[in-house]
């Protein structure tokens, strides 16, 4: 396989650079096998996205990052720490690890302030008034300051998926997870919501996307990584990816979403 | 397709259409009245029936209740059909003399500035907690929740060392006690119904199945049993000096009652808030008890407030169930007033009733009136 930097997508890197390391994850529904021996490093920084069908296993692989989901076997470390049963160690990770979901998922009785102010108050004891600084600085940065004071019910679509990603950034998280951010959008809002996460991207920080928006892939992405019956059917470089993958799924899916 | 040749293909409006107001017959008392009392036949017909319902039942009321009504006399001849009154109405004289009784049952009258003292301070800490833009709502939940049980208490039932006498709750009745029994049944059953709606859907088995239990066998039985099981099965099993209090027996009673019920509401508030707020809150790294106190909480209680308040009036008025175990609450207190010679008149139950069905309605409808201002001010974050 001809592959660009990283070069080594599989366990080697080591910790310090290594931003999420999955090793022989398995998982399983009842009798049906979601995750199928899944091996996985991210570097630091990196920007991955992960597509494939629906049912493949993606978004079940993303939350076991966060250990929104458990497994019956295999590791997952994340920035070093290993997702145990210790609610110490989950707690841990996922301070270090935001989540921004297909259904925005914002808090209905909070406004957008209060629901970025939220984590930063009662996880990491922030004093209120500097939540609330840091909140607005990150809400500036999605382009909605205006709307810190109105309840979530009472912006659009994508006004509220721009909060979802302020409120994580709030976290101040060294990872970032994206479950389908567009997926349930109205077309016209699709992208502000993928301008915010492009710009996102060109800071640094280490992103796993699912997605189906093969452009914004093809822009931030480091490496595409196909997914289909719970497994990890083709890893590579986005070029290669779109213009000749290598496995036979991954081109029969392409010529599905690319027409 | 006839239709279709009133239509032209092009149109441009040449001027403007001018708003014009409402035809008369759809605004106004008149607009009001048609489409509010006769806006079709079974309606009319509906409006009609209960018009007569209420010439019918209204002045028969209103003269019973105030024009006939004797508002003050010493005894039962002032009540009495006479022929200067030969119809009497109801009696509030016999409430004007009964009325500390009504309130205070048997607590000592030198003592009863303590009881005046005690409502004040609920009334206050209602208040306090109830106006939802007080100040210092935190100060007032602190005041609520730890310094006025403890002030009550020691007001109540006396605290030597202060100088208060001890009044041993036997001699508790009237309002008094209904008050005692619906607040503590009030303040106990939600936080105990929350924790028990939590348990059951807890994921230790231990914590699940005593849950469950609970909630089940006490809903499974009505508030008389329980009572009663708290009043006469308890002190064959405890010796009679660690014997607990007869008042305090029912008021465990009451709120274990009120809890297993309100743990059921609760729970179909939990169930109603979506999975993507707990992952959401998960997700942000918040513990358990934060993510159900600050995240899943506030909404299940919000959807389930008008259940909740439903409990709380079915609870307020199920405290003159305690009776059955010799408590004095201010129906019971009713009930044994009507029954004095000196007052023997043929309306005196009925001014009786009468009087509590006022009281308890006032109570009632006080807390329907609330919750529903609640109500309306927590939607504020569903407007769009």
């Amino acid at each position: 396989m001809a592959m660009q930097k990283p070069q080594d997508f599989s366990a080697g890197t080591s910790p310090a650079e290594t931003a999420v390391q999955i090793v022989g994850l398995q998982k399983w529904y009842g009798e049906f096998h979601v995750l199928r021996d899944i091996n996985l490093a991210v570097a630091r920084g990196e920007r991955i996205v992960i597509c494939g069908p629906s049912g493949g296993g993606k978004s079940t692989l993303l939350r076991c990052v966060n250990r929104l989901e458990d497994w019956q076997r295999g590791r997952v470390v994340v920035d070093g720490i290993e997702l145990t049963d210790d609610p110490k160690q989950i707690l841990a990770v996922r301070r270090n690890v935001g989540m921004v979901f297909q259904q925005f998922n914002l808090f209905p009785h909070l406004t957008v302030l209060e629901n970025c102010t939220l984590a930063p108050i009662w996880v990491r004891r922030m004093p209120k008034k500097q939540a609330e600084e840091l909140a607005m600085r990150f809400l500036a940065r999605v382009k909605i300051p205006e709307q810190a004071q109105k309840y979530p019910a009472r912006l659009s679509g994508g006004q509220q998926q721009r909060v979802a990603i302020a409120r994580a950034l709030c976290m101040n998280p060294n990872i970032m997870l994206f479950d389908e951010p567009t997926s349930a959008l109205d077309p016209e809002m699709v992208k502000e919501v993928l301008d915010t996460m492009v710009e996102l991207a060109a800071d640094g920080i280490t992103m796993l996307v699912v997605t189906h928006e093969m452009g914004f892939a093809r822009q931030v992405a480091d490496r595409m990584i196909f997914m289909a019956d719970g497994q990890i059917v083709e890893i590579n470089a986005p070029k290669q990816f779109f213009e000749s993958p290598q496995h036979e799924r991954t081109r029969l899916f392409l010529q599905q979403v690319l027409h | 397709m006839a239709a279709m040749a009133d239509t032209p293909v092009l149109y441009v409006r040449t001027a403007p259409a001018e708003q014009l107001p409402p035809p008369i017959a759809s605004t106004g008392f008149i607009g009001w009245l048609r489409a509010n009392m006769f806006s079709s036949a079974g309606n009319t017909i509906l409006t009609l029936a209960f018009a007569a319902l209420i010439f019918w039942a209204v002045p028969p009321l209103v003269r019973f209740l105030f024009i006939d009504a004797v508002w003050s006399g010493p005894n039962r001849e002032v009540c009495l059909a006479s022929p200067a009154h030969p119809e009497p109405g109801a009696c509030w004289a016999f409430v004007r003399v009964w009325l500390s009784y009504f309130i205070y049952g048997f607590y000592p009258i030198a003592e009863r500035w303590r009881v005046d003292v005690f409502f004040a301070a609920l009334a206050l800490g209602i208040g306090w907690l109830g106006w939802l833009s007080a100040p210092r709502r935190d100060l007032g939940a602190l005041y609520f929740f730890v310094i006025l049980p403890v002030l009550s208490f020691i007001l109540l039932y006396g605290f030597p060392a202060l100088g208060l006498a001890a009044v041993p709750t036997n001699l508790w009745g009237g309002v008094l006690v209904t008050i005692v029994v619906a607040t503590v049944g009030i303040v106990a059953s939600l936080p105990i119904g929350i924790l028990l709606a939590l348990g059951r859907r807890s994921e230790l088995p231990a914590v699940r199945w005593f849950a469950i239990g609970f909630i089940e066998f006490v809903r499974g039985v009505p508030l008389i049993t329980v009572l009663f099981m708290a009043s006469v099965m308890l002190p064959l099993f405890v010796p009679q000096q660690l014997e607990p209090d007869k008042l305090l027996r029912a008021l465990i009673g009451v709120a274990m009652f009120a809890s297993a019920y309100m743990a059921e509401v609760v729970r179909g508030g939990l169930a109603a808030v979506p999975r993507g707020q707990y992952e959401a809150a998960r997700a942000l790294a918040l513990t358990y008890w934060r993510m159900m106190g600050l995240v899943v909480l506030p909404q299940a209680l919000r959807v389930t407030l008008p259940n909740i308040v439903n409990i709380f009036i079915a609870l307020f008025k199920d405290t003159t169930l305690v009776f059955v175990v010799g408590i004095f609450d201010f129906l019971r207190a009713i009930e044994a007033a009507r029954g004095d010679p000196r007052w023997a008149t043929p309306v005196t139950a009925t001014t009786g009733y009468a009087f509590a069905a006022l009281f308890y309605f006032i109570f009632c409808y006080g807390m329907a009136r609330y919750a529903r201002s609640v109500e309306v001010r927590l939607s504020r974050s569903d407007r769009r």
